[in-house]
């Protein structure tokens, strides 16, 4: 027997466990860096976020005429400084982006697992709940969904996971049908095992990879989707940095040529997004082969 | 002595979708009035072509499937009728070993827990008892101590093959369903789990419902053998009377065709014509009587029962 | 007269993705055959069969490259032929049919259509002219009605049928020799018996040489002039078919026959090989068969035996069956 160790079923295991080739070293190091500056965004930022310096306003980056050290990015309407912002957005977006991929994946799985398995009814409803939700345009649906709530950190990521489950419940759905026929399936109802037993301990382990894959797909989406919602004013609430709501704010001075209040929050989001969408692409190419040679 | 299972006018009919409101569709007659009895620790063999309904006979045995008609009777007890604590104590007794290896156990979970998840299901053990059980069975069909920590995909296909019998023996059952259990394996494995799977019968009283269309292989493993064609049994008795002197004409065709073991063993060379119809639309009369080549005109009108003929039961009109 | 072809010190490897790992899938294979005669090449999973035929058709997946030997089929040698040459070779003159005809066959085609394509690309006949010829074709390889089944589509056929419209294809533009690996292994017992007879039939009417590729003896045994028995990628015996069957000299093959059941041996223990067939990229040192050897002894643990002749048309490599083996090894 080859002695090779199969990834077990802790997450952590499954990254460390993959090959190393054409792993995505810059876009991996993209987020891990956002991920480290939200986390030691005290540390890391010279200024506090909130509070701004009116005598101080619209001061350019650095290397502009005007710009000066002190403030290396430059600061905004409010005479706030834009690097410590970006560094503190940088953990609001961090955290609504995972905590909503989290909580619309957990409900889509659950449900997709659910309608999935145990078919009749059961999956006809959801995919009937499924379909609707799914007519729905998700930004609009987000903004209602903000306007009836009001806006708060909470609440946005719960609208977004309310949002954004039903991608996962289709493709979910659809793995546990084919799953659903397999013989270790089978066999499994053959020694007697509950419906519930069955549905945690053979097709949750044997989703969760593209429940994974789907998650950091989604990570560009929900973030995108919190930045519109922050630039429309019914997102994350100020004075807290959000980059959407500092595009929106930043708009103001862009006709007056402040470009560092827009361009660079944009820059961050950009960065965001496409270095989680080709992570997502990655794993899905490395992780579908395994899946089927399994 | 009481057979241990016995299926009385089995049938299962599947509806095939059809129309708008899924009218209009056919009936696909996967298993017709299907009578057997397999005695303990004996096996009977199911042989037949795509299409002859073993597989499905092979999920109403083991209530995956409920029929449309007839009963499965276990130690005496109608097997649809089971539920609860009866079910429980069948799936203890009843279990399953399917063709392909790398479909049958989950590639997510170690060894140990594929083995001892019927074990867990059904009985209240502590994990040290669990683990001996466990070692147990390893050693029983044959694997190294130290398989029960890897993962399935660690292993060849006929070491999977083994892996899922040490499950199927978990619970000590009285019967195990085999489902084509080595025609994906290496022809040079074949025999080492075909040699385990009769030791484990003659050491266990495991009886056996072996379904295969190696005919060499059924012929060699089984006690009876039943030959099904297109939902029916058409032919059954004891295995070597069959295998050596068939008498049913689909029966002979079908080990006319089965390939020699020597390139001058003499065979019979007609060849059987045409293909194997659909089970939407069987003939009238015996199913088999567009093919035959002694067919008669009663063929085509009467479906024939089974009936005692040369030491085993025969349906064909030829008798 | 020299044979239809000619195989000599063959070897086919594949490349890991970067480079590291070389795993010989076919290994000094040496073989001839002759018009209208069959041959067939029996191994198991990884035995390297599948990759020979590749070999042969130069069909090899872009991991892979041949190593070293000679093809010369018709006088010609292949493994130089520069790829258009190929082509003109593939289909027309070496022809071949695999296990599943539902992979062979493009579902969103007609049959007609498939049979018809192979005709205009080789021979450049014009469309109407194709398309009778394949409702000829399909007559010669007993589909009934054919005339309806041209304008059908592979999946209203049933795996019988779509087993012969492959066949059709391969026999199309005439070809002198025709590769079929594993035809029969997804088809029901009696259909298997109707393909192999359809299969002597053509070889018979046309002169066709052949090549089985299986993992089973009775098709050996029933079709097969000559054997050739590969494990690990090598050719391990070879020789005409009777003389394996009777007098089986490598202890793999003698295993192999032993252990197929056969009627009437009810009571009997069937002979099993121990151990598992090798991960070909990972071989046993010396003969690639002595862990699994009931008759091993040391040398055949240090040294790979070489190819040496049990008479002028047998050939074997091994230790225990030919121990003065200098033989027509090639290094």
């Amino acid at each position: 027997m080859n002695g090779s160790r199969a990834a077990s079923l802790t997450v952590a295991w499954r990254f460390a466990a993959l090959r190393v080739e054409g792993f995505p070293w810059i876009p991996t190091a993209i987020l891990s860096t956002i991920a480290l500056v939200a986390i030691f965004a005290n540390v890391l930022a010279p200024y506090n976020p909130e509070v701004g310096v009116l005598g101080d306003r619209f001061r350019p980056p650095a290397w502009q005429a005007g710009g000066s050290e002190a403030h290396l990015l430059g600061t905004d309407h409010v005479g706030r400084d834009v690097l410590s912002r970006l560094i503190f957005g940088a953990r609001v977006s961090m955290v609504v982006g995972f905590t909503a991929v989290i909580v619309a994946g957990i409900l889509g799985t659950t449900l997709g697992i659910l309608s999935g398995y145990l078919g009749g009814w059961v999956d006809q409803v959801i995919m009937r709940v499924t379909d609707t939700w799914l007519a729905l345009p998700a930004l609009t649906f987000a903004i209602f969904l903000a306007a009836v709530v009001g806006p708060s950190e909470m609440n946005i990521v719960i609208i977004l996971g309310a949002v954004y489950w039903t991608r996962y419940a289709r493709v979910i759905r659809g793995e546990v049908l084919s799953l659903r026929e397999r013989d270790f399936v089978r066999l499994a109802i053959v020694a007697g095992c509950s419906k519930k037993t069955i549905m945690r301990r053979h097709i949750l382990p044997n989703v969760l990879n593209s429940a994974i894959v789907l998650g950091t797909l989604m990570l560009g989406v929900v973030i995108v989707t919190e930045a519109a919602l922050s630039f429309l004013g019914v997102g994350v609430p100020p004075p807290k940095p959000a980059w959407g709501l500092m595009l929106a704010d930043g708009k103001k001075g862009l006709m007056a040529g402040y470009w560092w209040l827009t361009v660079l929050p944009g820059l961050c989001i950009m960065l965001m997004v496409l270095s989680a969408n080709l992570l997502g692409d990655w794993l899905r190419v490395k992780l579908d082969p395994q899946l089927r040679q399994l | 002595m009481t057979p241990l299972l016995e299926a009385r006018g089995l049938t299962k009919h599947f509806t095939v979708g059809g129309g708008l409101l899924g009218r209009g569709g056919g009936v696909v007659r996967a298993v017709d009035d299907v009578t057997f009895s397999i005695e303990p620790g004996r096996t009977l063999g199911v042989v037949g072509e795509s299409g002859c309904g073993k597989t499905t006979t092979a999920k109403l045995v083991l209530r995956l499937e409920k029929p449309t008609a007839g009963q499965i009777l276990f130690a005496n007890q109608d097997v649809a009728g089971l539920e609860g604590d009866g079910l429980r104590a069948y799936r203890k007794s009843v279990q399953a070993v399917f063709q392909d290896p790398f479909a049958s156990l989950n590639p997510r979970m170690r060894v140990d827990s594929i083995i001892a998840e019927p074990l867990v299901t059904h009985e209240r053990l502590d994990a040290p008892a669990v683990a001996a059980r466990v070692s147990k069975l390893l050693d029983v069909v044959g694997l190294p101590a130290r398989s029960r920590d890897l993962f399935p995909h660690e292993f060849s296909g006929g070491q999977r093959q083994r892996i899922a019998i040490a499950r199927a023996l978990a619970l000590s059952p009285r019967l195990v369903v085999l489902d084509e259990p080595v025609s994906a394996l290496d022809v040079s494995i074949r025999a080492q789990i075909l040699n385990l799977l009769r030791d484990l019968q003659r050491e266990l009283g495991l009886a056996y419902l072996f379904i295969a269309h190696d005919l060499a292989a059924v012929a060699h493993m089984s006690h009876v053998i039943a030959v099904m064609y297109l939902g029916r049994i058409v032919e059954i008795g004891e295995a070597l009377r069959v295998a050596t002197a068939p008498q049913h004409p689909y029966t002979q065709a079908l080990f006319a065709a089965a390939l020699p073991a020597h390139p001058d063993e003499r065979r019979d060379e007609t060849v059987l014509m045409g293909e194997v119809p659909s089970p939407l639309n069987p003939p009238a009369g015996c199913r088999f009587n567009p093919r035959c080549p002694k067919v008669m005109p009663v063929c085509s009108q009467e479906e024939p029962k089974l009936k005692l003929a040369e030491g085993r039961q025969v349906a064909c009109h030829l008798f | 007269m020299s044979a239809l072809l000619e195989v000599s010190g063959l070897c086919t490897q594949y490349v890991s993705a970067r480079g590291t790992r070389v795993t010989r899938a076919v290994d000094d294979v040496s073989f001839t055959l002759e018009a209208g005669r069959t041959l067939g090449i029996v191994g198991e999973s990884g035995s390297g069969k599948t990759t020979l035929a590749l070999t042969l058709m130069r069909l090899l997946p872009p991991a892979a490259r041949i190593a070293g030997g000679s093809v010369r089929f018709g006088g010609e040698e292949l493994l130089t032929k520069p790829d258009g040459e190929m082509r003109a070779i593939r289909g027309k003159r070496l022809a071949m049919i695999l296990q599943d005809p539902m992979a062979s066959l493009n579902p969103l085609f007609t049959v007609g259509d498939q049979i018809a394509e192979t005709l205009r690309a080789h021979e450049a006949t014009p469309r109407r002219a194709a398309w009778t010829r394949a409702r000829e074709l399909l007559a010669a390889v007993n589909i009934a009605a054919p005339a309806r089944r041209v304008g059908e589509y592979p999946h209203q056929l049933s795996g019988g049928m779509r087993q012969r419209v492959v066949g059709a294809i391969a026999i199309s533009c005439g070809p002198q020799l025709l590769i079929a690996d594993e035809p029969t292994t997804s088809l029901d017992v009696t259909i298997q018996a109707q393909y192999l007879k359809l299969l002597g039939d053509i070889q018979r009417a046309r002169g066709l040489a052949m090549i089985f590729i299986t993992h089973n003896l009775g098709i050996v045994a029933r079709m097969c002039d000559q054997v050739a028995v590969m494990y690990a990628g090598r050719l391990v015996e070879t020789g005409p078919v009777r003389s394996i069957f009777n007098e089986p000299a490598h202890p793999y093959t003698r295993a192999l026959i032993e252990s197929i059941p056969k009627f009437g041996d009810a009571a009997e223990r069937l002979t099993a090989i121990e151990g598992q067939p090798p991960d070909p990229a990972a071989l046993p040192p010396g003969c690639a068969f002595h862990p699994r050897c009931p008759y091993v002894i040391d040398r055949c643990r240090a040294e790979a035996p070489p190819e040496s002749h049990l008479s002028p048309q047998h050939r074997t490599r091994c230790w225990v069956a030919a121990p003065a083996a200098v033989g027509a090894a090639r290094g």
